[in-house]
């Protein structure tokens, strides 16, 4: 029991840090895991980022849970998932309540003026960044503008894309595979 | 009841199709929460997204907190957190013991390599959505532009970036 009230703690605490995406989170996660509390094996935790990544979902909520399933089994799984999305629900929460009363004060409606189109550069900055270690191969270059013009010009459901892209990777990667490898 | 059930129903399928991390996954939330069931303006969108990048945690938990709070209290914010995880938590327990080699199979590397470029495209996506939304004047532009530099030139903290980004606000509007 008391091993397991750790774990939960140690989530929790990992879930308050985590702030600009599941990257961020990865070094705190090897931290407390691998290298203090020595729970999982620096080879296994690689694997366990790979199944986390390739997954839906967010990155630390899947590798909390996975941790917390191979530590204590499924009420390991519930509690390393609760623990590190509790402090993000918690604190939303009460924003939510906050956000609710102050969204029409003057001095919000002009600091989110502000902010909105902060987003948009936000959000192109880590464009920029991810496009750096991209291979600008035909097949990349190609599900990149098709996938932004379904969604953004044509209106196509993001989940469509989404499987859409899964088929051709799969055909086209398959057949490049069987082509290469004829010998 | 019904909004309950309908938050869990539509988060578990943002929840099912969110690859490629918090920012890909805002075009499916936006067509969802904003485009199909009107919970949200397309303003408060950005605006939860803002404070996602403020608060701790995965995007995906802050925005299924803030909609479900907003549409049907507290009992709602639960229903679509619990909902935007149940599918992965799932899947991670099924595949926890047998991921080791299905990893490493050629028709789960093409799948990937197929997925990852649409991410990228999803999030050039939710750039454009949300400068839609966003720019209105060429005041906002300007904002764009400069906290832009901050970020990718001065590498600023994005927090502090939009922190900067209000101040820019109240002095401008």
């Amino acid at each position: 029991m008391k091993e397991r009230l750790k774990m939960f703690l140690t989530f929790f605490k990992i879930g308050m840090f985590t702030l600009g995406g599941g990257y961020a989170m990865i070094s705190l996660f090897e931290e407390e895991v691998v290298r203090k509390k020595k729970w999982i094996a620096s080879d296994e935790f690689l694997d366990i980022i790979a199944l986390a990544q390739s997954l839906p979902g967010a990155l630390a909520v899947n590798s909390a849970t996975y941790i917390g399933y191979r530590l204590f089994g499924f009420t390991g799984a519930v509690l390393g998932c609760l623990g590190v999305l509790l402090p993000s629900f918690i604190s939303i929460l009460f924003i939510a309540m906050a956000f609710h009363k102050f969204q029409s004060e003057e001095l919000v409606v002009k600091a989110f003026s502000g902010i909105r189109p902060a987003v948009v550069a936000l959000i192109l900055s880590s464009v920029i960044k991810l496009s750096a270690n991209f291979s600008k191969t035909f097949f990349n270059m190609t599900a990149v503008l098709l996938s932004v013009l379904a969604v953004a010009v044509f209106d196509i459901h993001p989940i469509f894309v989404i499987i859409a892209a899964a088929i051709a990777g799969y055909l086209f990667f398959k057949g490049e595979h069987s082509n290469g490898s004829d010998h | 009841m019904e909004a309950i059930i309908k938050l869990f129903l539509t988060f578990m399928k943002i929840g099912a199709f969110s690859f490629g991390g918090g920012l890909a996954m805002l075009p499916l939330i936006e067509q969802e929460i904003v485009d199909v069931h009107h919970w949200v303006t397309p303003y408060e969108f950005v605006d939860i997204v803002a404070i996602s990048e403020m608060t701790p945690g995965p995007i995906s938990i802050n925005t299924s907190t803030f909609v479900g709070y907003r549409t049907a209290g507290v009992f709602g914010a639960a229903a679509a957190s619990i909902g935007v995880v149940i599918v992965s938590f799932v899947l991670v327990i099924i595949l926890a013991r047998r991921f080791i080699q299905i990893k490493d199979k050629p028709a789960t590397k093409f799948v990937f390599q197929g997925i990852r470029p649409a991410t990228l495209g999803l999030i050039m996506s939710a750039a454009i959505s949300i400068g839609k939304t966003s720019f209105l004047d060429w005041k906002s532009i300007l904002i764009a532009g400069m906290i832009f530099f901050l970020l990718f030139k001065l590498k600023m903290h994005p927090i502090l970036g939009i922190v900067l980004a209000a101040a820019f606000g109240i002095l401008l509007y």
